[in-house]
């Protein structure tokens, strides 16, 4: 299965360099290392930043800050990770009083509905007791996907009615959490393009509402990317984060070919980190982000030709 | 559409107009501007690495050849060249000898659009070619997939065949049931949406070959997200490999993202861009036209300009001295394009058009003119030079021959654009002048609303 092999890449691929970089080790070319590099980092969509850690390598290997061009894999590899750096200690910040509340925002398609279900059985595993808000009201049988996922997982999902605003929706799902035993929302948002700006809008409307019964909600709002995104992942971070400040990116989708390089740029520019990686449809596919095991997979050479 | 990408092209190659020769050295910087611009657009690291040497090796060439080169026109021109090969195909957006009933099955990954892809072709078929469509709804895998597309075909009052998934419930059974039931109720066409997948899921990969195998479909579409990055040339590879592609849908090309991936996937696998999704409504679907798209390559430079003038525009002090000089009847054709794309700019050109004096007498021609026409028209004008813009009289056969070459439309076209052209100069004359004999604006503006006073641009349909 796609998946084992994945996650059977991943440990293997740990604590030891990828096969790229040990065989540039060999090689003192500094054309031909920097050439390698160069296409390892922009095929995994890391973009502009590959140019600028490119140039960055060259006149350190002039200024002798770099002893040789076989040094300079682990210097970049040194350089991304702290660019991205592991979610420490706890991937999510739960609220010190009262119920958490996690909002998950993102382009159309990028896999929200599922990364709800897959963070609520997260949750279930660290003893808490989570509740769901099915809060994307317009595509059509949204709230039934939402509401199958709730099913399987046992769990509690607030739905409007069919016609119902998403603010109401997460109105009442606040509502509903002050009052059951649940410890943890987690609200669902219908897709939408970071350009609609009335859809944008909507966004900051609902954190608005949530905010009037529970202050300092949302505790997280989580960008869910896909992990094929290209250059445009940037750009969708910022707006998304221009109408609810994000506090992290979920990475869906890394169980295919696409290296989800994209994510490095967003932690440069804006700061945000990425907190979970997707690897499949189930709700088990799902990871708390490690940095190394990213980065590896990041630099390793595509497998397939 | 594809324009934020000509645009980033048109900024880099708009520094190397102007005359003289230009050094090794600067062609050298242009090459990896553009390569640059290419990458940042999310065109395949290798198809970006090959048009720039496709380029320079065209220029170095021209150099040994004696010819010397001739400075930034020559390099601007190969640039051009090699652009509008990489964006250029001839292909229909739908296959030429369908079967009856036609059917056209959709793959991708998971949360491309297909199920709103497949919703939005079926009402563009029943729209376009008055065609009698069945959904088949063929994602079995994620949950509600099926509701989703039953709920679609309830709201858009489209067919929908579906069944509950379950056990012995296969994709390609529902495929062939679909197909029969189409025959015997003579549907015209019929739209297999299926599961997302990843192309390197050898059980999924065969699923959606069975299905290809059970319909035997005229067409096989790549639903693409148009904001995929470098990993698109590897997926769209797998599923050619798979299903032999008939050509691409693009999504959610109402972002901003550059779409440079879908012209990679162009590049290597040879499938044309068939259709584009624009919007979240249904109706949100256009036929890709690449001869458009290749018009507006030849003349990027002036793109930049263009879109700087609709900008300026804006302002009310431009705003006022541009009806000065349309009043007097010195409306140019670069007057034309800047109004347009303002008030293309500016949304809603109805409410638009009611505030600025003047325009009033377009807001008909407007009404029944979509983006497509206004598109068309910018083409044209944008395949004019900068000269001839300003003195469309400039304009003889061979000269409109070439226009028509250019935006890769009909010489008749360019001619009736021009017609139309003349025929508002001259209302717009009069107009200024009756308003200089202090005529009431209210009267001017209901002589200019009246039927017939409106010129025909080419593609506007007539009669309204
Ligand atoms: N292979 C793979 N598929 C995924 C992953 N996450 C989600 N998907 C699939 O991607 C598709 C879209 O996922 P959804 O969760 O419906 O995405 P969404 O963002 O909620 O979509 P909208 O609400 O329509 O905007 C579904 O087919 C999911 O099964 C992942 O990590 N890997
Ligand atoms: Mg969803």
């Amino acid at each position: 299965m796609v998946l084992a092999s994945f996650k059977r890449g991943l440990t293997r691929t740990r604590n030891r360099i990828s096969h790229a970089l040990r065989k540039l080790g060999g090689d003192t070319s500094t054309q031909v290392t920097l050439e390698t590099l160069e296409e390892l980092l922009y095929t995994a969509d890391v973009g502009p930043l590959a140019e600028s850690l490119l140039i960055e390598a060259e006149s350190k290997l002039q200024s002798g800050d770099i002893g040789s061009p076989s040094d300079i894999p682990a210097w970049l590899q040194n350089s991304l990770r702290e660019i991205l750096p592991d979610s420490n200690p706890s991937p999510i910040r739960f609220a010190e009083i009262g119920p958490t509340v996690l909002l998950v925002v993102g382009v159309n398609g990028s896999g929200k509905t599922t990364s709800v279900a897959k963070l609520v059985r997260w949750l279930q595993e660290q003893g808490r007791r989570p509740l769901i808000a099915a809060a994307d009201t317009f595509r059509a049988a949204a709230v039934e996907q939402l509401c199958i996922w709730s099913e399987r997982l046992g769990v509690e999902c607030v739905r409007g009615s069919d016609t119902s605003d998403p603010a109401a929706v997460a109105h009442d799902a606040c509502a509903r959490l002050l009052s059951s035993d649940a410890d943890v929302l987690v609200i669902d948002t219908a897709g939408r393009l970071h350009t609609q700006k009335n859809l944008m809008s909507e966004l900051e409307k609902i954190a608005r509402i949530i905010k009037r019964q529970i202050p300092d909600a949302p505790h997280e709002t989580l960008l869910v990317m896909d992990a094929t995104t290209g250059q445009n992942a940037i750009q969708q971070a910022r707006r998304f984060g221009e109408s609810t400040p994000l506090s992290g990116v979920i990475l869906s989708k890394l169980d295919g070919t696409a290296k989800g390089g994209a994510v490095l740029g967003i932690s440069r520019e804006l700061g945000v980190p990425v907190k979970f990686i997707g690897l499949g449809e189930q709700v088990d596919d799902f990871e708390v982000f490690n940095s190394e095991e990213f980065l590896e997979a990041l630099l390793e050479p595509q497998s397939v030709e | 559409m594809l324009e934020n990408l000509t645009q980033s092209f048109g900024r880099v190659l708009d520094r190397f107009r102007g005359p003289g020769k230009l050094s090794p050295e600067e062609i050298q910087a242009a090459l990896r501007d553009v390569r640059r611009a290419l990458l940042e657009a999310d065109v395949h690291f290798k198809v970006a690495k090959e048009f720039t040497n496709r380029v320079a090796e065209k220029l170095e060439g021209e150099a040994k050849l004696g010819r010397g080169i001739q400075g930034s026109q020559q390099a601007i021109h190969t640039f051009h060249q090699e652009l509008s090969r990489l964006m250029h195909s001839k292909e229909a957006s739908l296959p030429a000898n369908p079967g009856h009933p036609m059917v056209l099955l959709l793959a991708g990954l998971q949360g491309a659009g297909k199920t709103t892809t497949a919703a939005k072709l079926a009402l563009w078929l029943r729209k376009r070619k008055n065609s009698k469509v069945l959904l088949a709804a063929c994602d079995l895998q994620r949950p509600a997939a099926v509701d989703q597309l039953v709920t679609l075909g309830k709201q858009l009052d489209l067919p929908v065949y579906s069944e509950t998934p379950g056990p012995g419930v296969t994709p390609e059974g529902v495929a062939q049931r679909a197909l029969e039931q189409a025959k015997t109720q003579r549907y015209d066409a019929v739209i297999l949406d299926s599961a997302g997948r990843l192309h390197i899921d050898d059980e999924l990969m065969g699923e959606i070959q069975a299905v290809s195998k059970a319909a035997s479909p005229d067409a096989t579409y790549l639903v693409l997200d148009s904001m995929t990055g470098q990993d698109a040339v590897e997926s769209a590879q797998r599923f050619n490999d798979t299903l032999e592609l008939y050509g691409l849908i693009l999504t959610k090309m109402d972002g901003d993202a550059r779409g440079g991936a879908a012209l990679s996937v162009r590049e290597i696998s040879g499938k044309p861009i068939s259709f584009l999704g624009t919007g979240e409504k249904p109706g949100d679907l256009e036929e890709f036209d690449s001869d458009r798209l290749a018009g507006r390559i030849l003349d990027m430079g002036d793109i930049v300009g263009l879109v700087e003038g609709a900008q300026d525009a804006l302002q009310e002090e431009q705003e006022t001295k541009d009806y000065s000089k349309m009043m007097e009847g010195k409306l140019t054709m670069a007057d034309l394009l800047d109004q347009f794309r303002m008030l293309k700019k500016m949304g809603s050109m109805k409410k638009v058009l009611g505030m600025m004096p003047g325009m009033g007498k377009m807001s008909g021609l407007l009404d029944s003119m979509d983006d497509r026409q206004f598109s068309r028209i910018e083409a044209i004008v944008l395949s004019m030079t900068p000269k001839e813009r300003l003195h469309p009289e400039l304009l003889d056969g061979s000269r409109r021959k070439r226009i028509a070459r250019g935006c890769g439309q009909e010489v008749s076209a360019v001619n009736q654009l021009l017609r139309s052209f003349q025929d508002m100069q001259k209302q717009m004359k009069s107009m200024g002048k009756m308003m200089k004999s202090g005529r009431s604006k209210k009267r001017l503006l209901q002589q200019f609303g009246r039927p017939g006073s409106m010129p025909n641009f080419p593609g506007a349909p007539k009669g309204r």
